[in-house]
């Protein structure tokens, strides 16, 4: 029986939809996409007051190029990319900076992290934008620009797209795939964003592809948006490259980037890699758009298109200046921003600490719950063992023995049985009959050990250090000793030469002195009279007579002396 | 008869040969077993253990002159893995080498910093710059918390400020002490 079982999933994987591929297990959750996209994206106008957080996306904190009191203009530059890893952050609208401090953020910490806050001064003016002419400048221009425009991922990893844009000589890209999937339930800002502005997310592509120098590209949409592939087709028809665009089966999490490589080209990301790896490189839809605006407009990213729904008057999709705040969207929104809302979708978002934390990069769906909607949960159950979990598991991972090891706290176990390939998707609390909240437990033993291993380097450099300074206290001891025995028997070797050396100096100072004194002549010997002159000589040859006398030795001198007073 | 004798002494002396070439060839340095002790202790270098150091603890534990529970730093965690290394039993903390504190880096106020050096000289990872006369100042990623270098300062401008929590450091709880605002997101009631 199970044999049969697997050899149709077998068959059907296969011969999936259009030659397509499937990944193991997944869920079909309620897809609640209707409320959100029976109104085009509205625009909402710039607030009087924006939240910007310097770091919203993955990596560095970016560097602060204001101060407070600045004036800046809309697109310019508040923070720089700090390093490889990190993106800059620009002014939504112009006004003058109010403040830099630390703000709370939507993070599920419900912690505070440095934001900038700016004052709008109601002009909304643009500083100078300049297109780009991206065929005519490098590829490493280009993406320092990608960089310094602050482009990162916009699906909500926010990871800076100038990273994964660049070509690798190890693994050139063969296919690339923009994800227009959206699975999550709830979420359409892709949905609409494809709809409305399909030719602008191709120009965009046809730069991601001059950038990677992908052979392929693949647009995947799931199946449940016909009006955003149709749009997405016409557009592509009108490209000068090649793009595909591929309707994919709607299943959740089928929008994972893992999960749509694998529908779409049939390979497996390996476990702990890269996409990039297996030549396949993918970017969300929005992210395409905002490459276009940049390259074709000159424009920054300041704003990003939310989904605001659930209980909502005018639930839609809204064009929003990123730092806005939250409560204030919602209420634009004809909702009422209470105690809870999501930021994310049902499944893999999460609570937000408050209504007033400003719209990031990252946030794309807000969903005001009401009672009804997400009543409180039945309370969790003993594990029965009954693998529902494991079924529904898009990485094939085994997330009955997950939860064991993280509830025990058995970290390194959880790390063998490949934690860190859980894309925290949910789908295995959705299925688990006893109401687990499985997904806590993975991301609690997943942060654990991230601060473990951080421990561990911080640990190991610590240890170097140490071991570094006892090296060099030791080498120093070492060469003070050394230096103090050479001056010790340098003082002894030395003694006997230097007085030597002493006594031939004192003793050619006396030849010298005697030497001159025998070359002296006296001034007035020129030019007199030949009596004085013979006196002279008389007196000169008796001269001589006593220096050779006193020349011999002074014992004998003495000795003569004594036997003359004899 | 013979022959086998020959042959089983012909086969010993080989052997013998390739274990005693094996043996110089492929030596270890140092203790393995110090290093997977020192591995397991926190490098925070401060002797609370009583030893100048983790390397030295982690030779008198391998030596058996001293006992697995002495590193407050290491906490209840590093007691137990000690044990687990070791194959003994666990024992809670010696309350006489100190108690476990959250994790600090020291602070200069540098404008009370006279530039001694003394602190310098105390630092066991060399997590402080600065030299004669001029003010100092600690390489906070490089800080271990160890807090040798309080003492010594003349003028006492070191103190010790316990890293606060941040959106970068912070951790998941454990499920069970938030239920609750996780509550509404996690659940199958997208329904
Ligand atoms: S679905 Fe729930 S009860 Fe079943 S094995 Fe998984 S965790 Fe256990
Ligand atoms: S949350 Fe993780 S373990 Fe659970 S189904 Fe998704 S990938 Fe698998
Ligand atoms: S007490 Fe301090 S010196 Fe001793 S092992 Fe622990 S961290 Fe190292
Ligand atoms: S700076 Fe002070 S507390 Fe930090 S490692 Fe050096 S001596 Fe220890």
């Amino acid at each position: 029986m199970n044999a049969i079982v697997n050899l149709s999933a077998l068959i059907r994987r296969k011969l999936g939809k259009g030659g397509l591929s499937s990944f193991n297990g997944g869920v079909h959750p309620p897809q609640h996409k209707l409320e959100s996209t029976s109104a085009p994206i509205r625009q909402v106008p710039p607030p009087a007051r924006l939240v910007l957080p310097l770091r919203q996306h993955v990596g560095n904190v970016s560097k602060l190029q204001v101060a407070i009191g600045d004036h800046v203009l809309k697109g310019q530059l508040l923070s720089s990319a700090d390093g490889q890893v990190s993106a800059a952050v620009h002014a939504p609208t112009s006004g003058t900076i109010a403040a830099i401090n630390n703000q709370l953020i939507p993070h599920p910490s419900g912690l505070p992290d440095i934001s900038i806050t700016l004052e709008a001064d109601g002009c909304d003016e643009w500083i100078a934008r300049q297109p780009l002419d991206y065929k005519a400048i490098s590829k490493q221009e280009l993406l320092d620009r990608l960089r310094e425009a602050g482009v990162v991922g916009l699906g909500g990893a926010t990871f800076p797209s100038h990273i994964k844009l660049r070509e690798d000589a190890r693994h050139p890209v063969r296919t690339l795939i923009i994800n227009g999937a959206e699975c999550e339930p709830y979420i359409s800002c892709d949905d609409m964003l494809m709809r409305e502005r399909a030719a602008e997310i191709v120009r965009g592509i046809e730069i991601m592809r001059h950038l990677l120098d992908a052979g392929r590209c693949v647009i995947g949409i799931e199946d449940n948006k016909p009006q955003a592939v149709a749009a997405m087709r016409a557009a592509a028809a009108d490209s000068e490259v090649a793009i595909d665009v591929v309707e994919v089966p709607t299943i959740y999490p089928g929008g994972g980037a893992k999960q749509l490589i694998k529908v779409i080209t049939g390979l497996e990301v390996p476990s702990g890699r890269l996409p990039s790896e297996i030549g396949v490189q993918c970017f969300n839809v929005a992210t395409a758009y905002s490459v276009n605006r940049l390259v074709h407009h000159g424009e920054p990213v300041i704003s990003r298109i939310v989904t605001v729904t659930g209980h909502a008057g005018r639930a839609g999709n809204y064009e929003v200046p990123l730092g806005m705040s939250i409560r204030e969207l919602v209420e634009f929104a004809g909702g009422h921003a209470g105690e809870e809302l999501i930021m994310g979708g049902p499944m893999m978002g999460f609570n937000l600490p408050s209504a007033d934390v400003p719209v990031v990069k990252a946030t794309n769906c807000i969903i005001v719950p009401d009672s009804a909607m997400f009543p409180a949960p039945a309370p969790a159950l003993p594990c029965i063992r009954c693998t529902r979990c494991a079924d529904a598991c898009p990485a094939n991972l085994q997330p009955q023995e997950l939860y064991w090891f993280s509830k025990s706290q058995n970290l390194e176990k959880a790390r063998e049985y490949e934690i860190f390939d859980c894309i925290e998707c949910g789908c295995c609390s959705y299925v688990c009959p006893s109401n687990i909240p499985l997904v806590q437990y993975y991301r609690f033993a997943k942060s654990e050990i991230i601060a473990q291993d951080r421990a561990k380097e911080a640990a190991d450099i610590a240890r170097e250090r140490n071991e570094f300074r006892l090296k060099r206290i030791e080498r120093e001891k070492q060469e003070r000793a050394q230096k103090h025995a050479q001056k010790a028997a340098g003082a002894k070797t030395e003694a006997a030469p230097a007085d030597e050396a002493k006594k031939a100096a004192i003793a050619a100072a006396i030849e010298r002195a005697k030497a001159q004194k025998a070359e002296v002549t006296p001034k007035n010997t020129e030019a007199v009279s030949p009596g004085v002159a013979a006196e002279i000589a008389e007196i000169e040859t008796r001269r001589a007579e006593v220096l050779a006398a006193t020349a011999t030795d002074v014992r004998a001198e003495e000795k003569q002396s004594t036997e003359e007073a004899k | 008869m013979l022959t086998a004798l020959y042959v089983m002494l012909g086969l010993a002396l080989l052997l013998g040969l390739v274990l005693g070439y094996s043996a110089l060839k492929f030596k270890v340095e140092g203790d393995p077993l110090i290093a997977r002790i020192d591995a397991i202790l926190p490098q925070t270098q401060c002797g609370q253990c009583g030893y100048p150091g983790c390397k030295p603890y982690a030779t008198a534990i391998a030596k058996g002159e001293a006992d697995i529970n002495q590193c407050p730093p290491g906490g209840d965690a590093g007691v137990h893995a000690l044990a687990d290394l070791l194959g003994v039993e666990y024992k809670p903390l010696n309350a006489e080498h100190g108690l476990p504190k959250p994790k600090s880096v020291a602070v200069i106020d540098e404008n009370v910093c006279i530039g001694c050096t003394l602190c310098i000289q105390a630092c066991p990872v060399d997590a402080i710059l600065g030299a004669a006369k001029h003010m100092h100042t600690v390489i906070a990623s490089e800080c271990t918390g160890c807090e040798l270098c309080v003492a010594p300062c003349p003028v006492d401008c070191i103190t010790m400020e316990p890293i606060a929590e941040s959106p970068a450091n912070w951790k998941w709880r454990y499920p069970v002490f938030e239920i609750k605002p996780e509550s509404a997101v996690m659940r199958k009631t997208v329904s």
